[in-house]
């Protein structure tokens, strides 16, 4: 039988379009052994990413594991201590590169007494824009994210959710190669977050890159070609969604009858993590293997041992479990 | 083009603040009562000259009298601007790194010396037409109230200018390496004893003291401000004042020289662009 690991229902349909990516499309984003040190304490211990142009992605940790002072780096508001950075094709800090990059700041806050519009003409000026293009840019932001009725309105009197709106009509002001976006939807409700997702997607059909940086790992799932998680300031595990997540398929046997030599003949096939009888008097095991035709195999063994199965159901790994495995794999910080 | 970009906004913010306006309509407060007390002065000058029936006052000249009034004047607008200049740039950097509004302004494309010099642009001209603004008051009112014009006006504007620039400076480069309060503290710390060396200078001088002399040196070598604010009140002073009143707290009869000018433009230029190098490095 076929088994399709990754199929879990999730409550949006295309998020697993993953566009191929050739290996030879250019790097957005390349950093090698990028490092930051205070003082005793290791914020980013040794980075090495690779973001291609065109994909989204998705930057993964626990809190303190160096996400935030990782991109600082990338945004030329931290020094690296050592290593390299270069952003589309350009080294750290470069005007040019910086006129083709966005960034929505995590601890984000503008200057409140402009208005929404006065904002995005300040930062239009900022990027160097042209007086005809931030007249018809701002407009076309601000309806993007949803501000187009408060343009008028101080950024004071604007709600968090507002202002985070705000903050991302800002990142992509000046129509970016690439755009970061560190915790983009932390204030909104369910109702933006979904917005910022589909903004998101548009970003990516446009052709742009997207480094998303995320708690939210559903919506990471949802949204990114691929992860990186890190912890303890280097990558922890990176690839893509499927790849991450396909790497330990777990399957769901139903069986009816519990036999001592079943042991002995799953653990030919795989790791049996699990054995739980189920209401109606059957029994389900948990195995773990290797591939899906370990499954199969698994699968015939029992049925020609005359042990009868009703249910084989993958156990798909969310990215949320894997996030949890990786941690306490490795440890968090202490210093937190 | 991105530093006057910067100034404008920085000059914008700033009149938005709160704070300025306080200092504004304080402002316009001394300068009513200013205008009052001239009045008042010169009332009692002609009752008194009436008394004296034309024979002219040899003692204390009407000139000295207003002169002297010019200077409390200018003295006053000098202190409200010193003021005025710490508080508006106490935080014009820590602030904003603590607040997180530079996060969205740093990955732009501009390099960070043109923050530092935008900022210092935008409240240098606050600091200029603030105190272009009170300096006219206080002229204006002397010449139509008090029928007395101060010698030199341009040229002891543009020093009280000198002086907020050098304070300007000094917090500005407060405000790249420490945070705002700390700043602050550090910043009117060194005002204060920028005043006081003065005073002590003035004192040693008195009193033919040499360490008293060379203190007060010291302090307006490390902060320039009140030397320069001398020599502004030297410079609007007729010479029949600056011989009658003599060294007092508001001026002194022996200015410093226009060496010190030099030095004080040189020592914002090395704080500014000493904050542009700490700035360059800081991590936000």
């Amino acid at each position: 039988m076929a088994l399709e690991v990754a199929s879990r229902p999730v409550d949006e349909h295309d998020q697993m379009t993953v566009r191929p990516l050739d290996a030879n499309t250019p790097l957005a984003v390349e950093t090698r052994s990028l490092r930051k040190v205070y003082g005793r304490s290791i914020a980013v211990a040794d980075l090495s990413l690779s973001v291609r142009q065109g994909e989204v992605f998705g930057f993964l940790g626990p809190n303190g594991a160096g996400k935030t002072t990782s991109v600082k780096m990338l945004m030329g508001l931290i020094r690296p201590t050592s290593g390299q950075a270069r952003l589309l094709g350009r080294p750290l800090g470069d005007r040019e590169a910086k006129r083709k990059i966005g960034f929505l700041p995590e601890l984000f806050r503008f200057h409140d007494w402009l208005s929404g519009e006065e904002l995005l003409e300040f930062h239009g000026k900022l990027y160097g824009m042209s007086a005809a293009e931030r007249r018809r840019r701002i407009p076309e932001v601000l309806e993007l994210v949803g501000l187009a009725h408060r343009r008028k309105d101080l950024l004071r009197s604007y709600s968090k959710g507002m202002q985070q709106r705000a903050g991302l009509a800002q990142a992509l002001l000046n129509d970016p190669s690439i755009v970061f976006l560190d915790e983009p939807t932390s204030a909104l409700d369910p109702m933006g977050r979904l917005e910022v997702r589909n903004i998101i997607r548009s970003l990516r059909d446009a052709g742009k890159t997207v480094f998303l940086n995320s708690h939210l790992l559903t919506e990471v799932e949802m949204l990114c070609d691929r992860v990186t998680i890190i912890n303890r300031g280097q990558v922890a595990a990176t690839g893509t969604v499927q790849e991450l997540l396909r790497r330990d398929p777990v399957v769901d046997l139903v069986v009816g009858t519990v036999r001592p030599d079943i042991e002995s003949m799953l653990a030919k096939h795989g790791d049996l993590r699990d054995s739980e009888p189920t209401d109606s008097g059957r029994t389900t095991l948990r195995l773990a293997v290797t591939d899906d035709d370990a499954v199969a195999r698994a699968v015939a063994d029992l049925v020609g041992a005359g042990v009868p199965v009703y249910a084989v159901t993958p156990h798909g790994l969310t990215l949320e479990e894997l996030f949890f495995e990786i941690v306490s794999a490795s440890g968090r910080r202490l210093d937190e | 083009m991105t530093t006057l970009l910067i100034a404008r906004l920085t000059f914008d913010e700033a009149l938005r603040r709160k704070m300025i306006w306080a200092v504004l309509i304080m402002s316009a407060a001394f300068l009513a009562l200013y205008a009052f007390g001239f009045q008042i002065l010169r009332d009692d000058l002609v009752e008194f000259d009436r008394a004296r029936r034309g024979v002219p006052n040899e003692v204390l000249p009407y000139e000295v009298q207003a002169s002297a009034m010019v200077l409390l004047g200018l003295y006053t607008v000098n202190f409200l601007a010193g003021i005025m200049t710490i508080f508006a740039a106490v935080g014009s950097i820590a602030g904003e790194i603590e607040s997180g509004t530079l996060h969205a302004v740093i990955p732009k494309p501009l390099a960070r010396w043109e923050i530092i010099a935008g900022k210092y642009l935008g409240f240098f001209a606050m600091i200029a037409v603030y105190l272009s603004l009170m300096v006219t008051g206080v002229i204006l009112t002397s010449r139509f109230i008090g029928q007395y014009t101060p010698p030199n006006i341009i040229k002891g504007l543009a020093l009280l200018i000198l002086v907020s620039g050098i304070l300007l400076s000094l917090t500005m480069l407060g405000s790249t390496i420490f945070s705002t309060m700390a700043n602050g503290v550090i910043v009117f710390m060194l005002y204060g004893m920028a005043v006081t060396g003065g005073l002590v200078e003035q004192i040693g001088n008195a009193l033919d003291n040499d360490t008293m002399v060379t203190i007060g040196i010291l302090t307006s070598v490390i902060v320039p401000s009140d030397s320069i604010w001398k020599l502004a009140s030297y410079v609007v002073q007729p010479s029949v004042a600056v011989n009658l009143i003599g060294p007092n707290p508001f001026g002194t009869s022996a200015p410093p020289s226009d060496i010190a000018v030099r030095y004080a433009i040189a020592y914002c230029a090395t704080l500014v662009i000493a904050s542009m190098l700490i700035f360059r490095r800081r991590d936000i």
